[in-house]
């Protein structure tokens, strides 16, 4: 039994509190060389893990036996990927915030590195009592980071979030209890348990809708999003990067995980109505993000459509669909990353996200204009980057589901270049302007960060592989217990 | 590794080094760097044609797997075949041309190594996009150029209508890539793979008129509508002028827009077979054809007049795909990427020793004062018009007898294009180089960095024609017997030499009936064009471009924001404000709840009373 997980996880949860007794001056490093050792340590498994489809790095010991409850983690292809994801972008996101002023650093960090832990957890329980605990778990450090270091108005914001994901949550919980009394007695949690389930089709859509809603406030999936843009656009930014990086994938993953292999009589049934609000909220969040002044808020509508593809694509249960759907992931991670973080250097050198306010910035500095141009590539999906590849994909294994639906869905092929090449434009071309003063020279930690993030942009564009090799076995397996 | 990765390699390092380097190395290496690295391209292309003409067989090279999900498998890999050949020696060799001129004409700007890096970057997309293997690799391509042509056409960025000219190509190209990757989607349910080999050998074995078939080739098709600037989607192709001009030469009139005529041509099975959409290609470049160039009468930009001539052309080719004859579709490719690349460089030319003049109005009687500039862009304006021996005259001829055969309404047509192909150029040809010079800059003739690409262009669009002679002048048509193992099934050439000396005949009368006319106005009588504003009636239509941009505005753009606004407004004061409404109900009914606690004991057992009896009730009724 390799206890690989259990080090990572417990280093995790130690490495925020080693946070809360670090100094004020030092913390940031700290948690950077945290973070930092995570990474390694969670991308050394690539050499351990087969690609045979199995949930690896398993461990199973029992909690609570009175309910059956096992603490039990393991990750598959996907998992596996996702904890790669997170892994990575976590010290990304922590050397974003490097010349920034955090009042009461300690804790800021500590709860960045708490968040890494509970996500870690999500993406790895395999034992549905345990896998609520860890969602719910990653709500409270997001929420504090929101509340305390967001905007004026995060009071009314956050609350708003708060209550919206945790109904969500709630719906989840009682499709998980519900599935948990439909396991043979002695009843448990265990997630093979509810792939064994073969429900009738009335209860199957029970907990398709009740699973769907913890899900989709989280993507989130129209027309449950109306908490993200203000939550996306008042979160600081390391928040930001949290939520849209990494935070909405677990609802995605949710859909992989939790809801496709367990109700595939429901999907048929009702899977096209999930659908269509996805694909709507592509067209839709799309328009919105047209007319958006400020860039931060075009970012917060655009990753709705793009969260609506991926869930479109995931919702066909098609190799395709589900491949792009994981591909995909990964892209918006790191291009939300990289876009939010040009947001914010926007906002802390020329105080302004106001596109209108902005414009000629490419005469200054040259790294921040290439590096922006390739991030913007990939979130419209040019070949060679790596959103290309996810969006390639999703839009096929849609196709396949219907042509029509692949036209409205395929309408972000052209509304995203629409709406990010204006603010290319806006932001960085044209005269160069007295205002642009205000953007002094990069630090090396920006332009550190720049470079990576444009980098994983190409790689992933052109070695897609490193990705879907992993997953592959594990996305054949999901698709065989979903169609029984 | 096979040698010939390296010909799209090459130009995707010269772009790595001058995009990096670039700025701190002298101008002379950068500017060796990226047309040496096209040299080296170029030479290993003249290699491939050589042993491909000598009998080689095509190969596939395989560089790495790319993409894969489930049942499909997307390589990187490259398919050198003949079409592939004739495009790598256009798109190495003009390019080659472009990139020397492009040293005498962009040598003064601050930002020089950005435009090689970029022109250099294009060659490398394009190359991808006609050596690709499978669709994928071309549409990796199709879209790379699309990608440089925005940061060509918006190269001096400081300028918003360059940007907007940039971001307008950029999104009407999507709007036709939507198409190309709904028509991969179908290819791949229909074959279960992308790849050329596999697809078009399962094709063979369907029905003609397959509506799988038929919804492929269209689908495809309006890919090649954004691309290749045909109507509705051309109107991103005047507005691209806004580049410098080595870059019209090079993207907008010699290779990249004829991409969507490289695609038909290589999916030939696929239209062979589906009558439909041939037809839809056949009506499309007739009726492009004829629209852009009856604007182009009417444009007094030097380079718009030739962009128009560009769409007009490239309807020309897709007129021939779309009637089978894919010989004489990339004939004409080719001929054209010759004269009009020549045509453009020579405008850039006059545009370089006027200090960025570009209304003809303005300029008169050059051919005094840039006797280089002016003898080539004659041979250009001459074999564009469809003057025999010329290189225009050749391909043209073709599509216009094979019009004849196909349908005497399309030879109509053609011929009254091609006559109004002679009267616009020859209208450009006397404004800009006789009669008396109009404007105040002083004019002088390029250097000869600039003058050198211009000749060797003009012996090609002398002589090019050769490659593909016609029957009737007893000469091997080398160009269709290279491309027969593409072409499934070339379009029969019915018709009689006889006919064809005929039309070789009538033609010459007509062109220079033609050339006579316009010097007459022109240069005789010295008319000068007026100002768009002050024409009126057919002259306003053609000037204002039939409105088309406007109708788009008013069509597309205006409803577009109209949505977006609604949407925003939907989003924020009705979504959100039921969202936002449940928990003030739930605070109001909880509110009221409470007025229920108020301490009272009998109310209390009153309440449980009635419960109980309720509870009874329903227990009974049940």
């Amino acid at each position: 039994m390799s206890l690989d997980l259990i080090y990572l996880l417990g280093f995790q949860l130690l490495a925020s509190a080693a946070c809360l007794v670090s100094s004020n001056a030092r913390v940031r490093f700290t948690a950077m060389v945290l973070s930092a050792v995570s990474f390694l340590f969670s991308a050394h498994m690539f050499f351990e893990i087969r690609q045979n489809g199995a949930v690896q790095f398993l461990v199973d010991v029992p909690w609570i036996s009175s309910l059956g409850v096992h603490f039990k983690v393991g990750m598959d292809g996907i998992s596996f990927i996702l904890v790669q994801l997170t892994n990575l972008l976590v010290p990304l996101i922590i050397l974003s915030s490097f010349n920034r002023d955090i009042t009461r650093p300690k804790a800021f960090y500590s709860l960045i590195l708490f968040m890494q832990f509970a996500l870690n957890g999500v993406f790895t329980a395999q034992d549905g009592f345990l896998f609520y605990i860890f969602w719910e778990l990653a709500l409270i450090p997001i929420w504090f980071i929101c509340l305390v270091w967001g905007g004026e108005d995060s009071p009314r914001i956050t609350l708003k979030f708060f209550i919206y994901t945790l109904t969500g949550s709630l719906c989840m919980l009682f499709a998980l209890i519900f599935l948990y009394l439909q396991t043979p007695a002695p009843h448990t949690f265990d997630l093979d348990a509810f792939y064994a389930l073969e429900l009738e089709p009335g209860r199957q859509a029970l907990v398709f809708w009740m699973l769907l809603a913890g899900f989709a406030v989280k993507i989130p999936l129209f027309p449950l999003h109306t908490w993200q843009p203000d939550t996306y656009t008042d979160a600081p930014t390391p928040g930001t990067m949290l939520l849209s990086g990494i935070m909405l994938k677990m609802g995605i993953y949710g859909l992989i995980r939790w809801l496709i292999p367990v109700v595939p009589a429901a999907l048929d049934e009702w899977g096209h109505l999930a659908m269509m609000g996805a694909v709507a909220g592509i067209v839709y969040a799309s328009c919105i993000a047209l007319m958006q002044a400020d860039f931060k808020r075009l970012i917060a509508y655009s990753s709705i459509a793009h969260v609506g593809l991926i869930s479109a694509g995931i919702l066909t249960r098609t190799p395709e669909g589900l491949q792009g759907g994981v591909v995909q992931m990964v892209a918006h991670g790191i291009n939300a990353i990289g876009l939010f973080f040009i947001a914010d250097m926007l906002m802390h050198r020329m105080r302004t996200r106001e596109m209108a306010k902005l414009g000629g910035l490419a005469h200054r500095e040259k790294i921040f204009s290439v590096c922006f141009m390739i991030v913007l590539l990939g979130s419209i999906a040019l070949p060679l980057t790596n959103g290309f590849v996810g969006e390639f994909l999703l839009l096929n294994g849609i196709f396949q589901y219907g042509p029509w639906t692949a036209l409205f869905a395929g309408t972000t092929v052209i509304l995203g270049a629409v709406y990010m090449l204006r603010a290319y434009k806006a932001i960085m071309l044209g005269e160069d302007r007295e205002a642009n003063n205000d953007f002094t020279p990069l630090h090396l930690n920006e332009k550190a960060l720049l470079v990576i993030v444009a980098a994983l942009v190409l790689i992933t564009g052109i070695w897609p592989s490193c990705i879907t090799s992993v997953t592959e076995p594990a996305i054949s397996n999901l698709l065989m217990l979903s169609k029984g | 590794m096979n040698p010939y990765l390296l010909i799209p390699l090459l130009p995707l390092l010269g772009f790595a080094l001058n995009g990096t380097i670039g700025p701190r190395m002298p101008g002379r290496v950068v500017s060796w760097v990226s047309c040496g690295s096209l040299l080296v391209s170029f030479a290993l292309s003249v290699k491939l044609f050589l042993e491909l003409s000598a009998g080689q067989e095509s190969v596939t090279v395989h560089a790495f797997s790319w993409i894969h999900a489930g049942s499909l498998h997307i390589d990187l890999s490259f398919l050198l075949d003949p079409l592939s050949s004739v495009m790598l020696l256009v798109v190495t060799g003009v390019g080659f041309l472009i990139h020397v001129y492009s040293i005498g004409y962009m040598k003064a700007d601050e930002a020089y190594p950005r435009f090689m890096a970029y022109m250099n970057l294009f060659v490398f997309f394009m190359l991808l996009l006609v050596m690709g293997d499978n669709f994928v690799v071309m549409f990796a391509g199709w879209e790379g150029v699309g990608l440089c042509s925005f940061l060509l056409i918006g190269f001096w960025f400081r300028n918003h209508e360059f940007n907007e000219a940039a971001r307008k190509a950029f999104v009407m190209n999507r709007i036709g890539d939507l198409g190309f990757l709904l028509g991969m989607f179908l290819i791949y349910r229909q074959f279960g793979s992308l790849d050329y080999q596999t697809v078009f050998e399962s094709a063979r074995l369907m029905p003609a008129g397959d509506p799988a078939l038929v919804g492929i080739a269209l689908l495809l098709f309006v890919g090649a509508i954004g691309k290749s600037a045909q109507i509705p989607l051309h109107t991103w192709l005047p507005d691209a002028m806004a580049g410098p001009t080595p870059v019209s030469a090079l993207i907008h009139a010699a290779t990249m827009v004829t991409a969507g005529v490289y695609m038909i041509v290589r999916s030939n099975v696929i239209y062979t077979l589906a009558e439909p959409a041939a037809t839809a290609v056949l009506a499309i470049g007739l009726a492009t054809a004829l629209l852009a160039a009856t604007i182009a009468l009417r444009q007094n930009d030097i380079k718009k007049v030739l962009a128009y001539s560009t769409i007009s052309q490239l309807g020309f080719m897709f007129v021939a795909a779309g009637m089978g004859a894919y010989t004489a579709a990339v004939f004409h490719l080719v001929t054209h990427a010759f004269f009009k690349a020549l045509l453009f460089l020579g405008a850039g030319s006059v545009i370089h020793g006027l200090d960025g003049e570009q209304d003809i109005r303005q300029m008169g009687g050059l051919r005094r004062h840039m006797p280089r500039t002016h003898a080539t862009f004659l041979v250009g304006t001459l074999s564009i018009s469809g003057i025999p021996p010329l290189a225009g005259f050749f391909s043209k001829d073709e599509i216009l007898a094979m019009g004849w055969s196909h349908a005497a309404m399309v030879f109509v047509a053609l011929a009254f294009a091609s006559v109004l192909t002679a009267v616009y150029m020859f209208r450009l040809y006397w404004l800009t180089f006789h009669g008396a010079y109009r404007g105040d800059k002083h004019a002088h003739e390029s250097p000869s960095v600039m003058t050198l690409p211009l000749v060797v262009l003009a012996l090609l669009a002398a002589v090019g024609g050769f490659i593909g002679a016609p029957s009737y002048l007893h000469l091997p048509h080398g160009l269709k017997s290279f491309l027969e193992p593409v072409i499934a099934m070339p379009a029969a050439h019915v018709v009689s030499h006889s006919f064809e000396y005929a039309l070789a005949g009538i033609s010459v009368i007509v062109l220079v009936a033609v050339i006579f006319i316009t010097r007459y106005m022109y240069v005789t009588r010295s008319r000068i064009p007026l100002e768009p504003g002050e024409e009126r009636g057919l002259g306003r239509i053609l000037s204002r471009k039939y409105f088309i941009d406007e109708l788009y505005h008013s069509m597309i753009t205006a409803p577009l924001r109209g949505l977006s606004a609604l949407f925003a407004v939907f989003d924020r004061y009705i979504l959100d404000a039921v969202v936002n409404a449940i928990p003030r109900i739930i605070r109001s009914a909880s509110g009221r709840l409470r007025l229920i606690q108020q301490g009272n004991i009998g109310v209390y057992v009153l309440g449980t009373a009635a419960g109980v009896v309720f509870l009874l009730i329903v227990s009974m009724l049940l």
